[in-house]
């Protein structure tokens, strides 16, 4: 069975339209994040959260009022939504600050909830969960989350450096920018809460980004040693398509998994199935049209030899097929 | 013919070993299956997001450990002016590290200095102007004395959290100065916080002056009178208006003279706690109780009086902490005075509790929904791939399998998260196969032969699949110096699940052809 035989398409020619795709989606994404701020789930953002199930079937509406009633203040800056399946009754309450961290008085806030709750006349309710974060972890978090995504990219360039020409690595990592942010773009079209699960699937996002586009280098490095004659965006496009099959497969089987636990993994892993599914799918679109675009760019689109210069490769250099070991003649443009 | 036979022994055993690991154990307690009790304890761990419990980050506040060593030595300084009778004006200690001696007379300047060798082995003394030094604590000391505090403070909490009787508790250091407390299937939580934060800090003074229901009352032309302390406390039994009580600062005897601690009653058959003092603090509290008869002695609990008994005869060991208690207060106490004080104050930085039924939900939806994902990604492989297709999914149940148990091995706890990655981990495994399999359809489309296009289908892949297989690992390295609890979990599902995912992909892929081709002269076709 195959999903493309023989493809050809010319990727490169399209590059251009594909940028001002992206670039439009990152505008729009970056403006959205600029008006609406972003929303920080409560590990970063600090506050207290509380889960409670009901006992008799309750509106959010009924929740706000009594809030709005009886939590000290008011309650204005307090967050209320279903949580998970509603036929289970559960509800998450969101504050946005915790009691004082000295002294021992942190769960002060949940238990004000819990007290408004009680007087607000919702009727019988059970305590779930609760999740309190003071300003000193959120603090840290915050600024080791950047940290982590950050390193992770520098060691990626380093790698792809190392293995491969520079300007390939240059490729991988505009590809994993641009990846990044379109999926912040679409957490922020969404509403998605910045939380600890989606820095790990922004993480995980990246990595497989940059799997998707090594293969397609790979493929472009072995071509270029074979394909001495022609041009660098000819040796781009046939690379690509070469890899066109396996590119969609994985993303499909990917995507089927980042799906699964989409629709069955419940209210947790909501934002990190999300996410997932939004880095698979532009992890794909960017090896094709930005990845290797950037090679281009980089490194013109003139005839090339540069390959000689890539590592030889044990399964390449030993297992050229014939038709790629025709006496070499110079290249057109030297 | 050998060579496969002994790879296929090696992948076999591979199998087996890691099956008994990872999922014997689970097989084995659902089932009630025989298992040895080592086995059992290797079982992959639930996380507390998935068994329910409570789950504490609390900072220790090194400070005030640093703070109790200062004001000591400079307790200790001023006993010693007192013997050598060097007149000094003040001395106060401004914060954590420091201390100033103000007004030593010029003419006996070299005296105090000598005075002050013999006891601040610990502190810099700053040059004297006008008969002021400052005094600040080196600063390897104060390193010293935080680590210290930090693990005091953790192997107190361990001793407490052991007494409350919590199966399987994990309770580490993170960072410099914080703990991670996390308590498995505990639902008391004010109770198991107010235990773990209680400072617990016991301490038996004599009282210097009678109790007066001011501070004012007590101070000398409104100042502390030196080397004392004021401490509130109840009046009297059944009194619960606040009187102050006059105390030196440095305690006659404290909670670690202590040997035992238990809850019993007063001679009013009141709720009391009931203690025992080592020998060493025997002899210390003799001393001092025998010094003392007719005078009050205040007990003081994290610095308030609880009661102030006038000590009739000299005591040694015994002693009993009455007030008015209720007696879950005292069950409490006598807890936390058994298990000694906490060298400093902690605040709760982070506080997560998850009910058991919430966990038994989340452990749910990860299943159902790995199940799904993984069924999707096999049916898709078999359309697809057709035989070959087969070859893919035993490939993905070998990784389960190792995966599964390399994380048994390494004493993983399974989160949601974990799940979550362990799935992805599978569906975006099976690139390596897809990878595989279509450059060899690409090579059989070249007319070369099945088993030419088999080798260099898994030869031609080889260093792309090593080349993404480490960059995915330098992002999993990443994840997992950065995450915490749950997140720690998916790195670690991560970083088993690519190293097993090589080994499945390139060996017991490239295996199972050779195997299935092995014994045919002639392939014409594959399957694929």
């Amino acid at each position: 069975m195959h999903i493309f035989r023989n493809a050809n398409f010319d990727f490169l020619r399209y590059r251009w339209h594909a940028i001002a795709l992206s670039w439009i989606i990152i505008i729009a994404g970056a403006v959205t994040l600029w008006t609406k701020g972003i929303p920080l789930g409560i590990e970063f953002a600090g506050g207290t959260a509380v889960i409670v199930e009901f006992n008799q079937p309750t509106a959010v509406q009924q929740v706000r009022s009594a809030l709005d009633k009886s939590f000290p203040g008011g309650g204005e800056n307090l967050v209320v939504q279903t949580y998970g399946d509603p036929a289970k009754r559960q509800m998450m309450i969101r504050v946005p600050h915790v009691g004082a961290e000295k002294g021992g008085s942190l769960s002060q806030t949940k238990q004000q909830v819990v007290d408004a709750l009680t007087k607000g006349g919702v009727g019988g309710f059970t305590e779930k969960a609760t999740q309190i974060v003071g300003p000193a972890v959120g603090e840290e978090l915050r600024s080791k989350g950047l940290a982590a995504t950050v390193l992770s990219l520098i060691g990626i360039l380093i790698y792809l450096a190392f293995r491969f020409q520079f300007s390939f690595g240059v490729g991988a990592v505009v590809a994993t920018i641009h990846d990044l942010l379109i999926t912040l773009a679409f957490l922020a079209f969404f509403r998605f809460d910045m939380s600890l699960n989606v820095i790990a699937a922004i993480l995980t996002m990246t990595g497989y980004s940059t799997n998707d586009t090594i293969v397609i280098f790979d493929r472009i490095r072995e071509n270029l040693r074979g394909m001495r004659r022609d041009s660098m965006d000819h040796i781009i496009n046939a690379s690509v398509n070469q890899t066109l099959s396996r590119t969609i497969i994985t993303a499909g089987t990917a995507l089927l998994t980042a799906l699964a636990l989409f629709l069955f993994g419940g209210e947790v892993l909501h934002g990190f199935a999300f996410t997932m599914m939004v880095g698979i799918i532009t992890g794909t679109y960017s090896s094709i049209f930005i990845a290797a675009a950037t090679v281009s760019f980089w490194k013109g689109s003139a005839p090339t030899r540069a390959g000689a210069h890539a590592p030889a490769t044990a399964a390449a250099a030993s297992q050229q097929p014939q038709r790629k070991q025709k006496p070499q003649r110079k290249a057109r443009a030297s | 013919m050998s060579n496969l036979r002994w790879k296929v022994i090696t992948i076999l055993s591979v199998l087996v070993l890691f099956f008994g690991l990872g999922v014997y154990p689970i097989m084995a307690s659902r089932y009630h299956l025989p298992a040895p009790g080592w086995l059992m304890d290797k079982q992959l761990k639930l996380g507390l997001d998935l068994k329910g419990g409570v789950h504490l980050v609390l900072r220790v506040e090194t400070d005030d450990a640093l703070r109790l060593v200062t004001e000591q030595e400079m307790e200790r300084l001023r006993d010693e002016l007192k013997t050598r009778n060097i007149p000094v004006v003040n001395m106060d200690a401004p914060d954590a590290v420091h201390f100033k001696v103000d007004g030593v007379p010029p003419a006996q300047d070299a005296a105090f200095r000598t005075a002050a060798n013999e006891v601040q082995a610990n502190f810099d003394r700053g040059s004297g102007i006008n008969g002021s030094y400052t005094f600040t604590m080196k600063p390897n000391i104060q390193v010293n004395l935080r680590d210290e505090a930090v693990v005091q403070a953790r192997q107190t909490i361990e001793r407490r959290v052991n007494e409350l009787g919590v199966a399987e508790p994990s309770i580490a250091q993170q960072g410099a100065d914080q703990i991670l407390v996390q308590l498995p299937g505990v639902t008391e939580v004010e109770r198991a916080k107010g235990i773990i934060g209680s400072p617990g800090l016991l301490e038996l003074k004599i009282v210097e002056g009678s109790p007066s229901p001011s501070k004012e009352a007590l101070m000398v032309n409104g100042q502390l009178p030196q080397g004392m302390d004021i401490v509130p406390g109840a009046g009297g039994a059944g009194d619960t208006s606040t009187v102050y009580y006059l105390v030196k600062k440095v305690a006659a005897v404290t909670g670690q003279d202590l040997r035992n601690a238990r809850a019993s009653v007063d001679e009013n058959n009141r709720p009391a706690v009931s203690f025992t003092l080592s020998n060493e603090g025997g002899r210390k509290f003799g001393k001092v109780s025998g010094e003392n008869i007719g005078r009050q002695l205040a007990i003081i609990l994290d610095g308030r009086v609880q009661s102030a008994p006038v000590l009739e005869s000299k005591i040694n060991t015994e002693g009993r902490i009455t007030g008015s208690f209720t007696p879950e207060e005292v069950q409490n106490l006598s807890l936390i005075l058994r298990s000694g004080a906490l060298p400093a104050k902690l605040d709760y930085l982070e506080e997560q509790t998850i009910g058991p039924s919430l966990g038994a939900d989340s452990i749910r939806s990860g299943v159902t929904a790995s199940v799904v994902g993984l069924l999707m990604v096999t049916v898709f492989m078999l359309i697809y791939y057709k035989l070959s297709g087969v070859n893919a999914v035993v490939a993905l149940l070998f990784n389960l399998v190792i995966l599964l148990g390399l994380m048994a091995y390494v004493g993983a706890v399974m989160t949601l998260p974990g799940i979550a990655g362990f799935v992805l981990t599978m569906g975006i495994g099976v690139d390596s196969n897809v990878l595989i399999f279509e450059r060899i359809k690409e090579e059989l489309e070249a007319q070369r032969g099945v088993r030419a296009s088999i080798n260099a289908g898994f030869s031609r892949v080889f260093w792309t699949l090593v080349d993404t297989h480490i960059s995915a690992l330098i992002s999993a390295a990443f994840l997992f110096q950065f995450g915490t609890g749950p997140i720690r979990g998916f790195a670690v599902t991560l970083f088993f699940g690519l190293a097993s995912n090589l080994f499945t992909s390139l060996f017991v892929s490239k295996t199972l052809y050779d195997a299935a081709l092995s014994g045919r002269h002639q392939v014409a076709t594959l399957s694929i």
